[in-house]
């Protein structure tokens, strides 16, 4: 108790620590809104809750960690993981997800988080239990005397997270494929009557989910760690940010995804590292009970 | 129950395999004491998940919550638990012989009740939500449970309790806790045959069934949701109590709430064996942990891979489990006693028109 308190006291003493945390946040915040949007895709369109989702991601960081290790620049990490994850997805949905959409939804969910033992656990023995970082080698940058830094690979991350986030939301709202991934999210049956092949719909949502994930994840590495086991914590991130901003509400999933890493930050640097996780969690717990007394106005459950 | 009729005859056949079984397998006695926590793990979790149509992925947190409850009676009670736990690693404190049953007795009792309690209160928070909500519900409780734990200095923080040691030869503990595992399994199957078979079971089923024409019908649904609950909890509790004292050791991460193995197995146990019946968990206990003990060391290292295969396959190819393959496949055999229960075959068995939803 004491401990937070003289952290806050060390806040209000020097206001433009604030600052720096609060853009270390809004840049960690980017890539969680990235990989939120590809949750909410998902959910949003088969019905499927994907508790692989940060498993996806650790995955892309790996990938980009080994190119770092070969002598390959790691920014090249983004691309190659995209593609690479793009491939992975599309075999997780053929052997797995095909056969779950149809089914209740615990199913999926079970099936996904096999799914997410799996990878994990290979990646543990292909790799090691340690904490992995690659390095962009690019140069940090201090102000106001050296209490705010930013780093350049954050604020390159920052860039390619929107980029990339602006690219798929304009792909969904304008290309033809885009236009029948929303159309089979609203009615499946009646996209099937109109001669859309859901089917292939589904293949390529989860697809491009998974690939967003890998670039997410390629971020990830060059700006923070990867390690075998932070994937369910970034599923658990995901889940919050989704359920806190609801599926359909797309621009409120980014808003949240921004929220949670300023959040993030201000409770690591008040409590202290060692409550990052269990802060996550009780943040989820939070959201649910919020949830659950907002239906219960409504005299409904949340599902 | 009549115990000279047929129905009875599997339960006298356990209990007199479960009484020999630790004197004719002498060397795997602790492999078959962990089958009947197994046997445990796998009925509690089929009380929601089968029974009532609550998947929880979470109720590993009772069983940890029993473990600590119990410790801390056990050292409470002739010590300060907090200096007991910063000087376990320098001095060894000695419980005498009556210390410590009196304090393991003591403690079971308060592990059950306790857990029983914290389910209930966990209930408030976790049943207004349904379906997938509730899975991630109850998931993020066992790891939030976990995590606090770590970081709870007074029950030793992440580096857990060195319990009191057993005061007499380590053959009689064996022993000793076999039977307590044995006793809380074969009582908790006689408990449940019972449960299932008065209107309280029927009222879980009809919450499975469906929710809202079940609260239409005036069943109080959250006090049936709450009190499932606690009724596994509170054997959770006890399980926990006593495999914390089997280990002599026990700390927050890998014993007391290993999110992704004894939780994760409970639910495996239930889908292998065949949900919402009294025997399906009870055979995908047995099956998973004989498979488990026979080839776990052929693994090298890749045991938890395929775990999480293991997983995958069951869920996505074969989700009836081996107790629903045998009543689609014999119906016969299962006619006569479940006559009575179900008169026609579920509906949601029944082949989908094509195209259907």
């Amino acid at each position: 108790m004491h401990h937070i308190l003289s952290n806050i006291s060390v806040l209000t003493a020097a206001p433009v620590l604030n600052f720096g945390l609060l853009i270390d946040g809004v840049l960690i915040g980017s890539i969680f809104a990235l990989a939120a949007y590809g949750l909410a895709l998902v959910w949003g369109v088969m019905n499927v809750k994907n508790l692989a989702q940060g498993d996806f991601i650790m995955l892309g960081g790996y990938i980009t960690w080994t190119l770092g290790r070969y002598g390959l620049s790691p920014l090249l990490g983004v691309p190659v993981a995209f593609g690479f994850l793009w491939c992975f997805g599309w075999v997780i949905y053929r052997l797995v997800i095909r056969k779950v959409i149809t089914r209740d939804l615990f199913t999926s969910l079970l099936a996904t988080f096999g799914v997410a033992i799996v990878i994990q656990q290979s990646l543990n023995l292909a790799f090691g239990p340690d904490t992995q970082s690659a390095h962009s080698g690019l140069p940090d940058w201090q102000f106001a005397g050296g209490l705010v830094m930013v780093s350049a690979t954050r604020l390159l991350g920052f860039v390619l997270a929107i980029l990339l986030a602006l690219a798929v939301i304009l792909f969904m709202k304008n290309s033809r494929t885009g236009q029948a991934i929303r159309a089979t999210a609203q009615d499946a049956r009646a996209a099937r009557v109109l001669g859309i092949d859901t089917e292939k719909v589904y293949a390529f949502t989860f697809c491009l989910n998974a690939a967003i994930c890998g670039a997410a994840g390629a971020l990830v590495a060059l700006v923070w760690n990867v390690q075998p086991f932070f994937g369910t914590t970034y599923s658990i991130r995901l889940f919050v940010i989704v359920t806190a901003a609801g599926i359909g509400n797309l621009p409120a999933v980014i808003a949240a995804g921004f929220g949670m890493g300023v959040f993030e930050q201000f409770g690591g640097f008040l409590l202290g590292a060692e409550f990052q996780q269990a802060l996550i969690v009780l943040l989820l717990l939070g959201v649910l009970a919020y949830r659950q007394l907002q239906y219960m106005r409504i005299r409904q459950a949340v599902q | 129950m009549n115990f000279a009729s047929r129905q009875a005859l599997p339960y006298w056949l356990i209990l007199v395999a479960g009484t020999i079984a630790p004197f004719v397998f002498h060397q795997y006695s602790n492999e078959i004491a962990v089958l009947w926590l197994m046997i445990v793990f796998a009925s509690t979790w089929d009380i929601l998940g089968g029974q009532m149509g609550y998947n929880s992925l979470g109720n590993i947190v009772f069983f940890g919550a029993g473990m600590y409850i119990c410790a801390v009676v056990q050292i409470g009670l002739f010590y300060d638990v907090g200096m007991y736990t910063a000087g376990s690693r320098t001095t060894h404190i000695v419980f005498t012989n009556a210390q410590y049953f009196s304090g393991f007795a003591l403690g079971l009792v308060a592990a059950g009740i306790g857990a029983a309690i914290l389910a209930i209160a966990a209930g408030w928070i976790v049943f207004g939500l349904r379906g997938p909500y509730f899975a991630i519900g109850t998931l993020g409780l066992a790891v939030a449970s976990a995590e606090l734990t770590a970081s709870w200095d007074w029950v030793g923080a992440a580096s857990g309790i060195s319990m009191p040691v057993f005061p007499y030869a380590p053959e009689t503990q064996k022993l000793f806790f076999y039977f307590l595992l044995f006793a809380l399994g074969f009582s908790l199957l006689l408990f449940l045959r019972w449960l299932y078979s008065t209107s309280f079971g029927l009222a879980l089923n009809a919450i499975r069934d469906d929710e809202e024409k079940a609260e239409a019908m005036g069943l109080h649904t959250r006090r049936y949701k709450r009190t499932a609950w606690a009724i596994s909890a509170f054997f959770l509790g006890i399980a926990g109590a006593v495999f914390g004292n089997m280990t002599g050791f026990i700390e927050p991460r890998d014993i007391a709430f290993p999110t992704t193995t004894f939780n994760l197995f409970m639910v495996v146990m239930v889908l292998l064996g065949g949900k919402g019946t009294l025997w399906g968990p009870v055979i995908g206990a047995v099956i998973f942990h004989t498979f488990k003990e026979v080839t776990w060391t052929y693994f090298l290292g890749w045991q938890f891979v395929a775990l999480g295969l293991l997983i995958v396959v069951t869920i996505v190819y074969f989700q009836q489990g081996v107790a629903g393959w045998l009543i689609e496949k014999y119906p016969a055999w299962f006619a006569p006693r479940d006559a009575l229960k179900r008169p026609e075959a579920t509906p949601a068995l029944a082949p989908q028109p094509e195209g259907a939803e």
